[in-house]
């Protein structure tokens, strides 16, 4: 039986100690250890962009991530989007645009379109496309997801 | 789809890093970004007994300008490639091929040390090392030594470095003199590995003639091939067809060989021209 490895990891703002073997995944560790389902896990080999979550603010695969290469790091997963508010920006965009049909591929969607956002308030056509294209969704055509960026960042920017 | 079981190391310095890599051998396998490695793993294509996750060594991340070129620490990531003023400065065609790696998330993780020693005959790192004559530094207890591009990358998937060390930077030379660059390629979907891919490097001497043209082909291969045009340029289509010559592709669910000859084809003309107008 390999070794278990006690960690914490900062998710959402909250600093959380779990005891995991080495070859646990931060997606399975996320949903699995810690109950925050949010976080979506498709293809389990980078392709689809589900399990995209914030590492450090950046988004990053959480299946291609091992918890215990995280221990110690900041974590963002969708449940951590929203504020004392409500909703962000980004996830209101989403709904006013209809950005999501089944919603299994959103929580990528989500924190991929956040960060991209933090980077770059204002991206054109072509750099939303860009900065979404790790992210493959079989609902939409995308062409609404796009749309829900924009209009995040026009959102972001009214309440800046 | 769940990595097999391994004993997970975490060292904190080179020293560490080299002292266990050289107790397991054969054995382990260093962890850097993982973007290839995680999901062979995932895939059960890899079962290391020992797994040595570098992430936490220090001092192994830096991008630094030297003389005659820009060095690349092995937790670089791609994204802090590219961003980097040095790398832009130095040497262009690292930019060039970074915006062909997967896709930005990916890159968010990636390490471009990593894209070398992993040594996919498809991936853009490779070539980029390979046509401009770079070299790998690979480093074990009380030694290190420098491997030419040449001769670092063996076959599809391996690299010359041994059990027990451990790759610690990259030297990509800088752009000389009145040189131009360029990097093609075509993917089924953006960000998919390439059927096919060419990075070229054009010089031109003072009065705008060319001097040098070399080309390097991806997915056509074991490794990136290199194929010196200077005899034919600057007849690029003539170049064109010489690079045809030298490449042995093979085809696969995603093309067939004629099918990756003749796109290779296309793109050496496409990025020699592209290069010889940039230099």
């Amino acid at each position: 039986m390999p070794d278990l490895h006690e960690i914490s990891l900062i998710v959402n703002g909250v600093v959380r100690e779990v005891t995991v073997p080495a070859r646990r995944l931060l997606s399975d560790c996320l949903r699995h250890d810690l109950g925050l389902t949010g976080t979506h896990v498709g293809c389990e080999h980078g392709v689809c962009g589900a399990c995209t979550i914030l590492l450090d603010g950046e988004p990053a695969r959480s299946c291609l991530t091992l918890a215990v290469t995280a221990a110690g790091h900041e974590i963002t997963t969708v449940e951590g989007l929203a504020g004392d508010d409500g909703p962000s920006a980004v996830q209101r965009a989403f709904r006013e645009c209809h950005g999501l049909q089944c919603g299994f591929c959103t929580p990528g969607f989500l924190c991929t379109a956040t960060a991209l956002l933090r980077e770059n308030p204002a991206p054109t056509d072509e750099e939303v496309v860009e900065g979404l294209s790790g992210n493959l969704c079989r609902c939409t055509g995308y062409q609404n997801i796009v749309k829900s960026v924009h209009r995040a960042a026009e959102l972001l920017a009214e309440e800046s | 789809m769940k990595p097999p079981p391994f004993d997970y190391h975490a060292p904190t310095s080179i020293e560490q890093a080299l002292a266990v890599l050289a107790e397991v051998g054969a054995h382990g396998k260093v962890l850097a970004g993982g973007q290839s490695l995680i999901p062979l793993l995932n895939m059960r294509l890899a079962a290391p007994d020992h797994l040595v996750d570098i992430n936490r060594v220090a001092g192994l991340d830096a991008v630094e300008a030297e003389p005659g070129g820009v060095r690349v620490g092995a937790l670089a990531r791609h994204a802090a490639v590219e961003r980097s003023a040095a790398v832009r400065s130095a040497q262009p065609l690292i930019g060039q091929a970074l915006r062909l790696v997967a896709h930005p998330v990916i890159r968010n993780r990636g390490t471009v040390v990593g894209s070398l020693v992993h040594a996919d005959p498809s991936a853009e790192l490779p070539a980029v090392l390979a046509l401009l004559g770079g070299s790998v530094r690979l480093a074990r207890v009380d030694t290190e030594r420098d491997v030419a591009a040449e001769d670092f990358f063996v076959g599809p998937l391996e690299s010359a470095t041994e059990p027990g060390e451990l790759a610690v930077s990259a030297f990509f030379p800088a752009l000389g003199r009145r040189t131009g660059t360029a990097f093609v390629e075509v993917a089924r979907r953006h960000g998919d590995f390439a059927m096919a891919g060419v990075a070229a490097l054009v010089g031109l001497d003072d009065e705008g003639a060319v001097m040098s043209a070399r080309v390097a082909c991806i997915s056509v291969g074991p490794a990136p091939v290199v194929v010196d045009v200077s005899a034919q340029a600057p007849d690029w289509k003539a170049a064109a067809r010489a690079v045809q010559d030298r490449i042995e592709p093979e085809g696969d669910i995603h093309a067939t060989a004629d099918y990756r000859r003749h796109l290779t084809g296309v793109l050496a003309e496409r990025a020699l021209t592209q290069a010889a107008a940039d230099a």
